[in-house]
């Protein structure tokens, strides 16, 4: 009800992290606390996506004041809406700083942040377009309606600097041009969403908190380069996205943003949302094409780039979701703007996510050239319980893994691919001293193993060997030139791969290899986990202080461990799975790993 | 064998419908039509339609593949390959419940396997099966994005984090009745 005015607004954060942790709960209790004092009409709940506590949550905001509430619970909302919302008294003790926080401040959260891209996520409601077109949005598109050629465009990316968020960081702007260049009836748009790196969500944040930033961004590559119809690719993965894209595209058309004559220029554009069905080569652009044509998702060689001979064999641009949400900033505020951010190649802000082994782990958003120490240290405030840091991994699984002494190496694309790694798409792992690197390369391994389309034998078969040599390593059967053959290998694999997936898929081997021989040979030569990690190298064993509760023994899968009561029990090491159950249920530590 | 000659051609066994099949009940072939002719016309509709009749119908059977590859007048082999191609599609059909064990990197290390172990042991199923009653499905999944609330598992639609081994039963409870 746009014409409804609130005398307050209350933000509700539901991603899928506040959710498990009962925001729906929250919800329903803020419904029932203001129907119970009558303040319903008087107060609005918006339900938004990352205020940026979530491992605080569930977490709401109340404007105007910009209150900040964090751990909630049922009773505590009875509580605030009595308190705050009816008599105007802020409730202290679930406020998330003494002091209110300001809106500038929920903008950009930690020391060395800035919020560019995901300034508007959390903010506005992301289902409702006048909310995004009164924070300056559709202003760009406007922009360039109105006083822009395609040409001006083009420049104005080009002189930009932006460089592909997707990993690979080709200039935007060249692409485009090349696109542009192409005499063809025919030309598409597509919006790369299959974010599909473990432990990387910053592109589903975006679509769900700031979806018409996106959508902004394609009709505008759409007018740059000619073309007149756009898809969104999205994985299947993200429920909500979707929903927020498909309301998006919905209030877009209505308001003659996307369609037949847009803005009343002659201009048409129209965007289609097309939803993956779970396989991660499909966020290699050309295996991306053939998903949307409906095809098995495998890549094909390149040249012809997409630019030239893309879906249906037509001039075609694809641009990740974060590109393409950097379009409208930089068409309203000005490539001298942009370029006023981030060291000499690398220009503006990306967005990060941070999990494993530190203090704060969750989304960032950095100017590009940040160290990789600035973001572990002073952005995810250290490593987590007083562990020391032991290596960062960039890029996801076909990035590669960073040791201590390159903390000081800036985040960029050049800097990155010299250390053997990539940037990726934006997944950064932290990972302390109790991390095996062999098991770590062994995981990374069988994840790209299982997503290889299978359309180039080197990335089909070889990815599936070098699981099978280190699965042997961390079994324990190790044997001397095991390194040399992983490191053969993989270069066969890089040399004979189409598309990123085979060639990037090595780097988490090399780099651990490279970084942590030392393990390796450990593993192999005196057949030891020095992190007690490998299954095969490590065995448990019950100390004299067990007190015969048998909590462990009930909860073996293996029924390994044995006992009666009130008596040290006894594990049996040939039953042993080593899942490590009994250690985290036994309360006296009486349980140790060797 | 010119195309139309092939209608002479008896049917694969793996290809004719059982009698609880989609194809044969008339209320899910309905279904199966209006998803058909409501996509079809679109460029590239295969997955479009094989995603939608995957959502409401829950599986695609091969007598679906064969019944859907007729209707839109493609080899049945191009629907088999996009099937066998992704992830999403399953061909058996699932339990009533998905219990899906997030194997991102964070909640790989925070010991999802545990959950996973604890979990086979709990329902006697192994990852990938569906129990006997059809109440659940087990499996792992891609990273659902839910890292700081690691090991995270997806149940149907809910995400249930920072789960431990114990907590297993509990949780599965909660599913069991519904």
């Amino acid at each position: 009800m746009p014409d409804q005015f609130y005398r307050s607004h209350i933000l509700l954060c539901t991603d899928p992290e506040c959710l498990a942790k009962g925001a729906q709960d929250i919800e329903d209790a803020l419904v029932r606390a203001l129907d119970a004092h009558g303040l319903r009409d008087e107060v609005d709940i918006l339900e938004t996506s990352r205020l940026g506590h979530c491992h605080t949550g569930p977490e709401i905001v109340v404007y105007p004041e910009g209150v900040s509430y964090i751990n909630l619970t049922p009773d505590a909302i009875t509580e605030i809406v009595s308190e705050h919302l009816l008599k105007g008294r802020i409730v202290q003790k679930y406020q998330f700083t003494a002091e209110v926080r300001k809106d500038e401040e929920l903008r950009a959260p930690a020391a060395k942040e800035m919020r560019i891209i995901m300034a508007r996520c959390g903010v506005i409601d992301p289902e409702n377009i006048e909310d995004y077109i009164a924070d300056e949005g559709y202003a760009a598109l406007g922009k360039v309606m109105s006083e822009m050629s395609p040409r001006n465009v083009i420049d104005e990316i080009l002189k930009s600097n932006l460089r592909g968020r997707g990993g690979a960081g080709f200039p935007a702007g060249r692409k485009w041009e090349f696109a542009a260049n192409q005499k063809s009836e025919t030309k598409f748009v597509i919006c790369n969403a299959d974010e599909g790196d473990p432990g990387a969500f910053m592109n589903r944040r975006l679509l769900e908190g700031d979806p018409h930033a996106v959508l902004e961004g394609m009709i505008i590559a759409g007018y740059a380069i000619g073309a007149h119809q756009g898809y969104i690719y999205c994985r299947a993965e993200y429920p909500i996205a979707v929903r927020t894209i498909r309301i998006a595209i919905r209030q877009a058309r209505e308001l003659s943003l996307l369609g037949k004559d847009i803005m009343g220029t002659g201009f048409d554009f129209d965007v289609e949302l097309r939803i993956g069905a779970g396989a991660f080569v499909c966020g290699e652009e050309t295996a991306l094409m053939a998903s949307i044509e409906g095809k098995r998702g495998e890549p094909r060689p390149r040249p012809p780039f997409p630019a030239v001979s893309g879906l249906w064999g037509k001039p075609t641009i694809i641009n990740n979701v974060e590109t393409l949400a950097n379009i409208p900033n930089i068409i309203r505020r000005g490539a001298d703007w942009f370029q006023t951010i981030g060291n000499e190649k690398n220009k503006g802000t990306k967005t990060f996510t941070l999990a494993g082994d530190v203090v704060r782990t969750g989304l960032i958003e950095v100017p590009l050239g940040i160290t990789l120490g600035e973001v572990v240290f002073d952005v995810a405030g250290g490593i987590k319980d007083g562990r020391k840091f032991k290596a960062i991994q960039t890029g996801g699984p076909m990035g590669g893994c960073i040791p201590e002494q390159f903390l000081e190496t800036p985040i960029d694309y050049e800097n990155l691919g010299a250390l053997g790694s990539i940037m990726g798409s934006g997944g950064l792992v932290v990972m302390d001293d109790t991390t095996c690197m062999v098991d770590i390369a062994r995981f990374f391994m069988d994840f790209t193993q299982d997503e290889s389309c299978g359309k180039c034998v080197p990335c089909r078969i070889g990815t599936r060997r070098i699981l099978e040599i280190l699965e042997k390593i961390c079994k324990g059967d190790g044997e001397e030139g095991d390194i040399e053959r992983l490191e053969s290998l993989s270069k066969f694999i890089v040399a004979g791969s189409l598309c990123g997936l085979g060639q990037g898929a090595p780097n988490p081997v090399l780099t651990t290899i490279k970084y942590f021989r030392d393990e390796y040979e450990a593993h192999i030569r005196e057949k030891k986990c020095a992190a007690k990690v490998c299954k095969g190298l490590i065995s448990y064993r019950i100390l004299d202080t067990c007190t015969g509760c048998m909590v462990c023994s009930r909860n073996c899968p293996s029924h390994a461990i044995t006992g009666e009561k009130k008596q040290v029990h006894i594990l049996n090491d040939d039953l042993c799975e080593r899942c490590g159950i009994c250690l985290t249920v036994c309360k006296f530590d009486a349980i140790v790993v060797e | 064998m010119r195309a139309k000659d092939l209608r002479d051609v008896p049917l694969a066994d793996a290809l004719k419908p059982a009698d609880d099949d989609p194809v044969v009940i008339p209320e899910q072939r309905a279904r199966i039509d209006a998803i058909i002719a409501e996509h079809s016309a679109k460029p590239g509709a295969t997955m479009v339609i094989l995603n939608e009749i995957q959502a409401q119908i829950g599986h695609l059977s091969k007598p679906m593949q064969n019944y859907i590859a007729e209707k839109l007048r493609v080899p049945l082999k191009d629907i088999f390959g996009v099937i066998t191609f992704y992830s999403f599609f399953t061909m058996k059909p699932r339990g009533k419940h998905r219990v899906a064990f997030c194997l991102g990197t964070a909640c790989y290390v925070s010991g999802a396997e545990m959950l996973i172990e604890k979990t086979q042991q709990i329902l006697d199923v192994k990852l990938g099966d569906t129990t006997p009653d059809r109440k659940f499905t087990i499996e792992a999944c891609r990273c659902i994005g839910a890292c700081s609330q690691a090991p995270a598992i997806l149940i149907d639609d809910n995400v249930h984090g920072r789960l431990t081994p114990d907590k297993m039963t509990s949780v599965l409870r909660k599913y069991e009745k519904v």
